[in-house]
């Protein structure tokens, strides 16, 4: 019930095809990347996934809920990070997080549990009071991962999250989203051009032109060398 | 490749889901599954989205005041010069001679309405605030009701701007009948929600706009020359009758006339009408234009 099931999705930008029948799904407390280089498809299935737009065919199931019979109720399950930052620079991160908890329907001392629980479990408690303006890179995609994680949903898609972000943000934030998968039973789906955010026991998806080449363990796959295996499939430096 | 050995931690654990439905234990109250009904997350996410306005709004008082530059300056300035130029017959709701500044001020009411509309509206378009309408939209609520939240929390920001010009106005000693202000919130606010639909549907269609000065070219100078907001349909058709057929058909010059009536406490009944009639299209335009399966897809993002 925790998990994503994406059936044969295509989807066309005008005469350009960006998904073919793409098919693969995604246990619950599962972490999977979604490896492909730019241009693969990636944004344009995290945009069916959120539903910002529908899909030619295909059918997308969230938490055992089907995106285009159920929206609310499978929206209700997912958190996103998109990769472009969605911060208001403005506000303090806790009135950010506040703002995404009412949009889920949490309001007054739920959502401020709900708002610090997940500050805390991305280490950003003591940076509430803080202006997002203020926050370095790093520090402002974790702060959209918690955000995506108050209304605690099923599954979490994460589009290219460390894209600008220095070596050391990086690790850090792949390694947080492993944890909540590992630990918290989270679903995470991982999209990303960057082999080395990838470890061996992860799920991983290779997406390339709108298609699915590769599915299965990241160890599997890739054996001692994810990176030349990738580019011998795809023809892209990673 | 830069995986090290220890990752095992992280091994993925299928079957042993060690997920907590409710760690914090706020779900097991009864309550909480009342504030899950559709009408209270609803209401949540608009008292939200209106906070969100009015916080930014404090945040850059540079807004508040650039929005007041432009028609004070047209008031001050143009209408000023403007009255020697212009005799105004005494049509309604005008009962006596008035000043051209009288004449001016519910136009201009009009233009804080349709640049503050077409900028809050617009800026969808452009990156910086495309984020937020991505987020807005990945919330489980009917797509209908965001975009309504969305409209309403911007025509109330116009609305506030509308109405300390019009105290700037009164404080320059362009004053209405005491009860015309309060006649012209209504009014005022209807007239707002309108022309942010249409920025809606603008929003929606137009795939890339370069800049603030093509909407400028495009949207607000011909909307806002082409009615009734700088001079009387009468004296335009006695320039050239095919323009004054234009500014009629204009909705914007329903809305002007709207806040005109009602500045000095009388309703315009077509006015009205007209200003309803494209609102309910313009609203409709907007929904249609962002439904998922077309509209924004339409657009890659």
């Amino acid at each position: 019930m925790g998990g994503l099931n994406v059936e044969a999705v295509t989807h066309a930008w005008g005469a350009r095809r960006a998904l073919e029948e793409v098919s693969f799904s995604v246990a619950r407390g599962q972490f999977c990347a979604l490896l492909g280089p730019n241009g693969a498809g990636k944004s344009t299935l995290f945009g069916l996934l959120t539903r910002l737009f529908t899909p030619l065919a295909g059918g997308i199931v969230i938490a055992g809920h089907d995106l285009a019979r159920n929206p609310q109720a499978a929206l209700q399950r997912i958190g996103v990070v998109f990769q472009q930052p969605t911060i208001d620079l403005g506000l303090t991160v806790r009135r950010n997080l506040l703002y995404f908890a009412a949009l889920h329907g949490l309001s007054g001392r739920r959502a401020e549990i709900r708002v610090m629980a997940a500050l805390d479990r991305l280490g950003m408690a003591e940076r509430a009071g803080e202006r997002a303006g203020a926050l370095n890179g790093g520090h402002r995609r974790r702060m959209e991962i918690a955000r995506a994680l108050v209304h605690r949903p099923a599954i979490l898609l994460l589009d290219e999250p460390t894209v600008g972000l220095d070596g050391a943000a990086r690790a850090a934030i792949v390694d947080h989203v492993h944890r909540l998968a590992a630990e918290d039973g989270l679903t995470v789906l991982w999209a990303t051009h960057l082999v080395d955010e990838i470890r061996p026991p992860d799920r991983l998806v290779i997406l390339h032109c709108g298609r699915v080449l590769a599915d299965g363990k990241a160890g599997e796959i890739g054996g001692a060398d994810l990176t030349g295996r990738f580019i011998a499939m795809t023809g892209a430096a990673p | 490749m830069n995986i090290t050995p220890d990752r095992h931690l992280f091994t993925p654990q299928e079957p042993e889901v060690r997920y907590v439905a409710d760690p914090d234990g706020l779900d097991g109250d009864v309550d909480w599954k009342a504030a899950c009904a559709f009408p209270n997350r609803a209401v949540v996410a608009l008292s939200a989205i209106l906070q969100r306005e009015a916080l930014r709004l404090l945040g850059q008082q540079g807004r508040l005041f650039a929005a007041l530059v432009r028609p004070l300056v047209w008031l001050f300035v143009f209408a000023a010069g403007f009255r020697a130029a212009l005799g105004l017959a005494i049509t309604p709701p005008y009962q006596t001679y008035i000043t051209y500044e009288i004449y001016i001020t519910p136009g201009l009411v009009g233009m804080i309405l349709l640049f503050n509309g077409m900028q809050s509206s617009l800026s969808l378009v452009y990156d910086r605030e495309m984020g937020s309408m991505r987020l807005l939209l990945t919330a489980p609520l009917p797509r209908w009701w965001l975009l309504t939240c969305k409209l309403v929390a911007g025509s109330l920001v116009s609305v506030l701007q509308a109405y300390v010009f019009l105290a700037v106005a009164a404080a320059w000693g362009i004053r209405f009948p005491p009860g015309g202000y309060l006649a012209a919130l209504p009014a005022i606010t209807l007239a707002a929600l309108m022309v942010g639909a249409l920025g809606l549907v603008l929003s929606s269609f137009i795939r890339q706009l370069e800049n603030f000065a093509g909407v400028m070219n495009f949207v607000i100078f011909p909307v806002f020359f082409l009615s009734s907001a700088l001079y009387p349909l009468w004296k335009m058709a006695e320039a050239w009758p095919l323009l004054r057929d234009v500014c009629a058909v204009n909705p914007f010059t329903h809305a002007v006339e709207l806040i005109r009536f009602a500045l000095h406490a009388q309703l315009e009944p077509l006015a009205l009408t007209v200003t309803i009639v494209a609102l309910a299209v313009f609203g409709a335009g907007a929904i249609w234009g962002y439904d998922p399966a077309r509209g924004l897809a339409a657009r890659k993002i």
